[in-house]
């Protein structure tokens, strides 16, 4: 088995949200009850009926993450270096067709951009980008991590897909995780939001983490963009594509993100709308299933939200998030990704955790770990 | 090792618990709870310190409960990884006392045996006092007795499931032919775990998650202490064989000697 390509095609969204329907309260408290959980149970605690055990649920995903991961939240932002993008995605700030002024941080405004996030006591940072390979490609990024890794304990990114070499040299060069998100599986679909570009390619995209997988990397993040498509369906999907990465990289770490379309410049309506219930359902059902799973709440959700998810599953959540390159100092007025939800400070997010009886952890890894 | 107190390298320890300080909820928790236990050691992820913030929170709370620090490699996945992080950790803290951990499987942190015994080597050489985190394997642990290491810190269960002593059976082999103290460490969930491993006569336990992770961390201490010093006191006093058969009031052989 070479790629998670095989098990997708086994798979059906129709069939998937069939059975969605027809779980029955008794299916899922059997898998409630069970010891070891499989993909199947998932499925159960995904859906609709399982709302009914939320509460049931919340308990049992306090206890298990704080068995897991302790009572930590650790903190990390994101630093964008970049707008340009050649893709065409219709729910994003940075498609091609929005006719905005694009910027790509030089050198110098990279560090002055690390320098605030130092000053905020950013040890974990991630870089993210829009596709651009001719500016913003491999060499682009080599550069980023080899000036920024003497600042930071963690680097992670989240740009275009790359090639299992390009992964390699980047898990050389001192990259700890990579992130890359599959959007929605359902392929149709798929093709209607992002109907230009690299990113058109499905099947690419699709097989991305067992790339990122055989390079080596540390850890992986994987999510669906939620608001394209049914969210329990896709959940599914992702959740199927993270059972067969573990056991194929059984080296790597894996996360979880849970992006919510947030409204940005240009962009459509959500066609499914996913209330916050739905969300926490989501999570528990995540953290139920898989007990080892980093579960990562960024500044897309509001704050009421994020004040309560801290000892409900989550274990990073991002803070004082800017989502445009340059957005902390070098021009707080560039073109954003989206809008954020919650625009407190690193340091109010640092004292809403302690007051939520956690610890808020700014560094828990080493560069000493990162491109032997 | 019949002895009283619990010697390592060149250190005597009162105490024979060990403190994890993950997962704490809050830092002044974690040292309330290192104070309770009365421990002498305490270990820390290298991963946790910056060395960089000449004001790092941790490492202040940890240095003014008087423990000695005892610096763990988690997150090396290889022999290489993690003796890079022994020498950083020497480095940072002063001390050349290490925690081995290797696991290259983040899902259960399960050590591998193999880089554990590799960089055991290699850090003996170097000069390091090295205690490895390992599978509860009497053959491992002789080869690392022969590597030179301090100690054997075999698992009682995977870590942080607070399933107890999983392991029983080959703990007992490890702590009836050790030459280097036996500490037990990983899936301790209760008092009574660690007393009953003090009771098979290990010379000390190490326990994180079932404190750090306990409604009330500072109590939860508290009577680890008390259990380790309960099992280990019963271990000294010379407990009575566990037995399953009645002793007969007409034996069978009595006529031998009528």
């Amino acid at each position: 088995m070479n790629s998670f390509k095989d098990i997708f095609e086994n798979y059906h969204w129709d069939d998937i949200k069939a059975k969605l329907e027809t779980v029955t309260l008794s299916d899922v408290e059997n898998s409630l009850q069970k010891s070891t959980k499989t993909i199947d149970d998932f499925l159960n605690f995904l859906s609709p009926v399982a709302a009914q055990k939320l509460e049931l649920m919340a308990q049992m995903t306090q206890k298990i993450t704080q068995k897991r991961f302790g009572k930590t939240i650790q903190l990390y932002a994101p630093l964008y270096l970049s707008n340009e993008c050649q893709n065409i995605c219709t729910y994003c700030g940075f498609s091609l067709d929005n006719s905005l002024k694009r910027k790509t941080l030089s050198s110098t405004e990279l560090i002055i951009e690390a320098m605030a996030l130092k000053a905020m006591e950013v040890n974990h940072v991630l870089l993210v980008s829009g596709e651009a390979n001719k500016t913003v490609g491999l060499s682009y990024f080599l550069t980023a991590v080899r000036l920024l890794k003497p600042h930071f304990a963690n680097i992670s990114i989240e740009v275009q897909p790359l090639s299992e070499e390009e992964y390699q040299q980047l898990h050389d060069e001192g990259v700890n995780a990579v992130l890359v998100y599959q959007e929605t599986y359902h392929q149709e679909v798929y093709k209607e939001y992002h109907p230009k570009g690299k990113k058109s390619n499905f099947n690419f995209r699709l097989e991305t983490p067992d790339r990122i997988g055989k390079a080596g990397i540390h850890k992986m993040g994987l999510g669906v963009l939620l608001g394209l498509e049914d969210w329990r369906v896709d959940s599914f999907f992702n959740a199927l594509h993270i059972d067969y990465l573990q056991k194929q990289y059984w080296k790597s770490k894996f996360s979880v993100s849970f992006p919510r379309l947030r409204p940005a410049e240009g962009i459509i309506e959500p066609n499914f709308i996913m209330e916050d219930k739905d969300l926490l359902q989501l999570i528990c059902a995540y953290r139920i299933w898989n007990e080892d799973l980093e579960i990562s709440i960024s500044t897309r959700e509001n704050e009421k939200f994020r004040n309560n998810i801290i000892s409900l599953g989550a274990t990073a959540m991002s803070a004082g998030s800017k989502t445009n390159p340059g957005g902390y100092v070098v021009d707080p007025e560039s073109l954003e990704q989206f809008e954020t939800s919650d625009e407190r400070s690193m340091n109010e997010m640092r004292s809403i955790i302690k007051q939520a009886g956690y610890d808020p952890v700014m560094k828990d890894w080493d560069s000493v770990y990162s491109g032997i | 090792m019949n002895n009283q107190q619990l010697i390592i390298a060149d250190r005597t320890f009162e105490s024979r618990l060990f403190l994890g300080t993950g997962k704490f909820g809050s830092l002044e928790e974690m040292a309330e709870s290192i104070i309770a236990s009365e421990t002498n050691m305490v270990t820390m992820a290298l991963k946790r310190i910056d060395s960089q913030s000449s004001e790092d929170d941790l490492l202040g709370l940890l240095r003014s409960t008087k423990a000695h620090l005892l610096p763990n490699t988690s997150g090396a996945r290889t022999a290489k990884e993690a003796v890079l992080a022994a020498q950083l950790a020497r480095e940072a803290l002063e001390t050349n006392w290490v925690k081995l951990e290797i696991h290259p499987d983040p899902k259960y942190l399960l050590p591998d045996p193999i880089e554990t015994l590799y960089a055991t080597e290699e850090l003996a050489k170097l000069g390091f006092i090295v205690m490895p985190y390992i599978h509860a394997d009497p053959v491992l642990c002789k080869r690392l007795e022969d590597a030179g290491t301090a100690v054997v810190m075999p698992l009682g269960a995977p870590i942080g499931t607070n399933k107890g002593l999983r392991t029983v059976d080959f703990l007992e082999i490890i702590i009836s032919q050790s030459n280097v103290p036996v500490v037990v460490d990983a899936g301790i969930g209760a008092p009574s775990d660690a007393a009953k491993a003090m009771e098979m006569g290990a010379d000390a336990v190490l326990v994180n998650t079932a404190i750090a992770v306990a409604r009330n961390p500072i109590n939860m201490a508290l009577a680890f202490k008390e259990g380790v010093i309960a099992g280990r006191r019963a271990y000294e006093s010379g407990l009575g064989a566990i037995g399953n058969h009645a002793k007969a009031s007409s034996p069978l052989t009595s006529f031998l000697f009528e």
